[in-house]
């Protein structure tokens, strides 16, 4: 495809959305209005024009698929049999699954808690301090590049030469510079996953520290200055003012990172593809998706098992709403 | 004047070195795409401006290029190409022993036959009888090369390596992918916040709920509708609408959700008001939610824009790995497997791939930094 036609398709494909909001509001509009009965006719068929794009694709893309996911798990790999629970079984027994459980509950672990530290550490930090906001810029920086970007900058941190060469990469620079061997980080197993997860880190600290930035200015100044007054410690006030006072702020900004972690893919899909004993579920149902000309009951398994992971989310925002809609 | 506490300075230390911290890796892949590539495989980007040590083995001219002067029997060259700015410190003939000649030394061969070298790597090979081999012999030079930057890396990496072009596709992905969902969404938004129908709490709540639904639920399904699809009439199961589509399946509910936000905070009096005036749905939509909410459509613009750009997933899985179709992220992935040792199209790939969200970064700060914090109200 050149790229003269690129653009015309993409000029295309925009245009057709807005031509059709507009020229079936137009036709609405001229149509309705003249008497109670079309009135309300116009209301309910401009109702449906409103609603009927997004609802197909979010039928399409998002509600069908969940329902069909959850059924091709009980079917065989090309969704055509019935094979029962043999899906799961096979994923219970499979060494490569319980390593992506493994890692995957690691990351959980270790990512968000990390960030959203290292997120309220610094916004506190730098709310502080004249040049704060560049700081804070700086920091945020990554959050706004592709991870697979990431993993080719901080891959060139990692990078490994023999012990004879010289060392390109920082971190065995380094290392070598303190008297140790160089290392090939990616391959250690159970290490390089820490490694990886440091990229991640790296990326989602910025999101935190945005967040916390806003939720600071919502603590009242009088309250500081009072402690302040009282002598109490920077350290003491940001363990007994700050943290309790951002609680619900640290609870949003940990889920919203968890979710995030939950799925993620690119990162080591570019480092290291899984190898080294590095995958997680993501990376193991893009595999099956292809492997051996692709399993979509084990891939759907393994979708399904990252479901789970935000279903308590899931409930959690639900139920908020509700209480909300009843206020 | 504030005075300078002891904790003050503390704080302030700890701050520089988280900021040193977090922009040594970006500033490293920066320096290092605009190195000459021969120094980059070498030494560590934080040598760039350094001179650098580089030991490097050259052949010289064979028999063809000999002349006969002064009785002897000559081959005259370079080493080097023109402008490297390289100086030879020291050679040698021999793999074993590759300082062994300084510039000035004559260094002679088993065959009797004689070498001068300069230290811009002019050689002068001279022996008393005729050259029989084609093939000149080897020399190994230690030489100092000064810094040097270049744009050579971006050349190639724009027009040889595909990146211009996976540029150019990213962006056909990326912009529609952007558009549609903000057009589609915010009519969505304005009938679940402005307009009475059956059923839209229930909506609410499934665009709720949807938020967090991760995409591999949709993968496989959506995949075999494209493959049938295609087959069905005929077309490619893999395309630019399909990917278009996917990114706003996948970002319909988080789009709808904040812009819905938005919209609730519209005070309702003026909806009213137009109402009454006689205004339809959409002249409200047009007249005056569209100017109410650029500011909203921006920061939204801005998350999806750099969510679709960023993607690896999505474009790995609904288009063809070809380069007329092969988004950045992924071309990049295939750089690292095929490309893994060339460090100067890594880093220039990498950072060519970065200009689009750094730009949006610094110039439009300020509204993606609104959209993460409204977006993570609820999360």
């Amino acid at each position: 495809m050149t790229i003269l036609n690129l653009l015309f398709i993409v000029f295309l494909g925009i245009l057709f959305f807005i031509a059709y909001f507009h020229i079936s509001n137009y036709l609405l509009d001229s149509y309705g209005g003249r008497s109670v009965k079309r009135y309300n006719l116009e209301n309910s068929i401009r109702v449906i024009v409103f609603i009927a794009p997004a609802f197909i694709v979010l039928f399409i893309f998002i509600l069908y698929p969940v329902f069909e996911t959850i059924r091709l798990s009980f079917y065989d790999k090309f969704g055509r049999e019935f094979v029962g629970l043999y899906n799961y079984k096979w994923a219970v027994n499979d060494p490569e699954f319980r390593r992506s459980i493994l890692n995957n509950l690691v990351w959980l672990l270790v990512v968000p808690t990390l960030s959203t530290f290292f997120g309220l550490v610094i916004a506190n930090l730098a709310d502080r301090i004249w040049w704060g906001s560049i700081a804070k810029s700086i920091i945020f920086m990554p959050m706004a590049i592709s991870f697979v970007g990431a993993g080719v900058i901080w891959k060139f941190i990692y990078e490994y030469r023999g012990p004879d060469n010289t060392q390109i990469g920082l971190l065995n620079s380094i290392i070598v510079s303190l008297g140790y061997e160089p290392q090939a980080w990616l391959t250690i197993p159970i290490w390089n996953n820490f490694f990886l997860m440091a990229i991640m880190i790296w990326i989602q600290t910025g999101l935190a520290l945005v967040i916390f930035s806003a939720a600071l200015r919502s603590i009242p100044k009088e309250m500081l200055e009072a402690a302040r007054i009282d002598g109490a410690s920077e350290l003491k006030i940001f363990f007994s003012i700050i943290i309790p006072y951002l609680e619900q702020t640290i609870l949003v900004i940990w889920t919203l990172i968890t979710i995030i972690v939950l799925r993620i893919f690119d990162i080591i899909f570019a480092m290291t593809n899984g190898e080294w004993q590095t995958g997680v579920l993501a990376n193991l149902m893009y595999d099956w998706m292809f492997r051996g000309g692709g399993d979509s009951g084990r891939g759907s398994v393994l979708a399904i098992v990252i479901m789970i992971g935000v279903i308590p989310i899931l409930a959690w925002n639900l139920y908020k709403h509700r209480q909300e809609q009843k206020i | 004047m504030k005075k300078i506490s002891l904790s003050s300075i503390l704080s302030q230390l700890l701050l520089l070195f988280f900021v040193i911290v977090w922009i040594i890796p970006t500033f490293g892949l920066f320096i290092s795409s605009l190195r000459d590539k021969d120094l980059l495989a070498i030494s560590g980007w934080w040598t760039a401006l350094t001179t650098t040590e580089i030991n490097e083995i050259y052949r010289m001219s064979g028999m063809e290029s000999q002349i006969e002067e002064d009785g002897y029997f000559k081959i005259k060259g370079t080493l080097f190409e023109e402008n490297s700015g390289k100086k030879i410190e020291s050679f040698g003939i021999n793999s074993k022993k590759i300082n062994e000649f300084k510039i000035g030394d004559i260094a002679i061969f088993k065959d009797e036959s004689e070498v001068i070298l300069d230290e811009d790597g002019n050689y002068e090979w001279r022996s008393k009888s005729e050259f029989q081999k084609k093939k000149g012999k080897r020399l190994f030079t230690t030489s100092l090369s000064p810094p040097s930057f270049t744009f050579e890396n971006y050349r190639e990496v724009l027009f040889k390596e595909g990146i211009g072009r996976a540029f150019i596709n990213t962006m056909a992905v990326a912009l529609p992918s952007t558009l549609i969902p903000l057009i589609i969404c915010s009519f969505f938004a304005y009938s679940l916040t402005w307009m009475r129908f059956y059923g839209r709490d229930t909506l609410l709540a499934i665009i709720i709920a949807s938020l967090v639904v991760p995409l591999q639920m949709s993968l496989i399904p959506i995949l075999t509708i494209y493959n049938d699809f295609g087959a069905l009439f005929g077309v490619a199961a893999k395309s630019y609408p399909g990917v278009w589509m996917a990114h706003t399946g996948f970002g319909l509910a988080s789009t709808t959700f904040l812009l819905r936000n938005f919209l609730k905070s519209l005070p309702n009096e003026m909806m009213e008001a137009a109402k009454v005036d006689g205004a339809s749905h959409y002249d409200i939509f047009l007249r005056i939610i569209i100017p109410l909410s650029i500011p909203a459509f921006a920061s939204i613009f801005i998350l999806q824009f750099l969510w679709c750009w960023n993607d690896l997933l999505v474009g790995l899985v609904f288009l063809d790995q070809v380069p007329s179709e092969i988004i950045l992220t992924a071309k990049l992935k295939e750089l690292l497997g095929s490309r893994g040792e060339n460090w100067e199209i890594l880093t220039t790939g990498a950072f060519v791939s970065m200009t689009v969200p750094l730009f949006i970064f610094f110039a439009l700060q300020r509204y993606f930094i609104r959209g993460l914090v409204a977006g993570s109200v609820k999360g």
